[in-house]
């Protein structure tokens, strides 16, 4: 299953934003942290802001900081602003032909996406700060 | 804040509560499951409420199941709500954490669920307690 790359650079900047909602980011502190171009980062942040889930902060050491709910947005949620026609996976059905072949694949692949879907729909960002504090511990 | 199991004064808002995240009253469904799960009486199943004051503000049942394909007993939850206005405030946790501790008592190491892929409220409020995906993967069809 792969994201694309502007989803997951937006998951990484709002999981930024996220671990501390009161406080503000520069563009370019995540930008360079993450490796891409600032010209690159502001768009995916300005779809954030469009969104609501980002607001941008003006004046000297302005940036973004968190505007949504912790608790109830999901990792769909930012997911579906970057890849409004399905998830963009390995696993999502692709045109097919009609064959009994066909018709199964679809099947099985439609299976897996459903799956994938309901995975990232019940991920809230709360749930997810908690689950990479768990892993940054296993390290 | 407090949960403890539930006693028979309890149903008519347990139901009351449950009609109105469900929209459905059932009171005979919710008489019966107090006869198998209630009181706190019957060894290894569990119906626990969350009170604040005299109010149910919240609900858990549990109980330790046999599994075969040579899966260990494990906890159970098959239901759980809390009121709507009453959300985001632990009734949740704390209901879910309870039943843990009978579980553990109880001898088991792990505690399952299984819901809709589209409940994604209570599928997010477990996900939020640490469940993840289990080893094992529910299949069905159906029957004609």
């Amino acid at each position: 299953m792969k994201l694309q790359k502007n989803t997951l650079l937006a998951l990484y900047s709002v999981l930024e934003f996220a671990a501390d909602p009161t406080r503000h980011i520069a563009a370019a502190v995540i930008a360079e942290k993450y490796g891409v171009s600032q010209h690159h980062l502001a768009k995916v942040l300005s779809e954030l802001a469009r969104a609501g889930v980002v607001e941008s902060v003006r004046g000297v050491g302005g940036g973004y900081r968190f505007a949504g709910n912790l608790k109830r947005m999901t990792l769909m949620d930012i997911i579906r602003l970057f890849e409004p026609e399905g998830l963009g996976t390995e696993a999502a059905p692709t045109p097919s032909g009609t064959t009994p072949v066909d018709l199964a694949l679809d099947a099985v692949l439609s299976e897996i996406d459903q799956f994938a879907r309901a995975t990232f729909s019940s991920i809230t960002l709360a749930t997810m700060l908690g689950l990479m504090q768990r892993q940054g511990k296993k390290r | 804040m407090a949960v403890r199991p539930v006693r028979r004064g309890d149903l008519d808002q347990v139901i009351a509560l449950d009609a109105t995240v469900t929209g459905l009253e059932k009171q005979n469904y919710w008489r019966a499951v107090y006869r198998r799960y209630g009181g706190g009486q019957h060894e290894q199943k569990h119906f626990l409420v969350a009170v604040a004051g005299r109010r149910i503000v919240g609900f858990l049942i549990g109980e330790v199941r046999d599994w075969e394909f040579g899966s260990p007993p494990c906890g159970w939850v098959f239901a759980i709500d809390v009121l709507p206005q009453m959300r985001q405030a632990g009734i949740g946790t704390q209901l879910l954490q309870a039943v843990c501790t009978l579980f553990r008592r109880e001898g088991v190491r792990k505690v399952r669920t299984m819901l809709s892929r589209d409940n994604t409220l209570i599928l997010s409020f477990f996900r939020s307690q640490g469940m993840m995906a289990g080893a094992l993967i529910p299949l069905e069809m159906d029957l004609e």
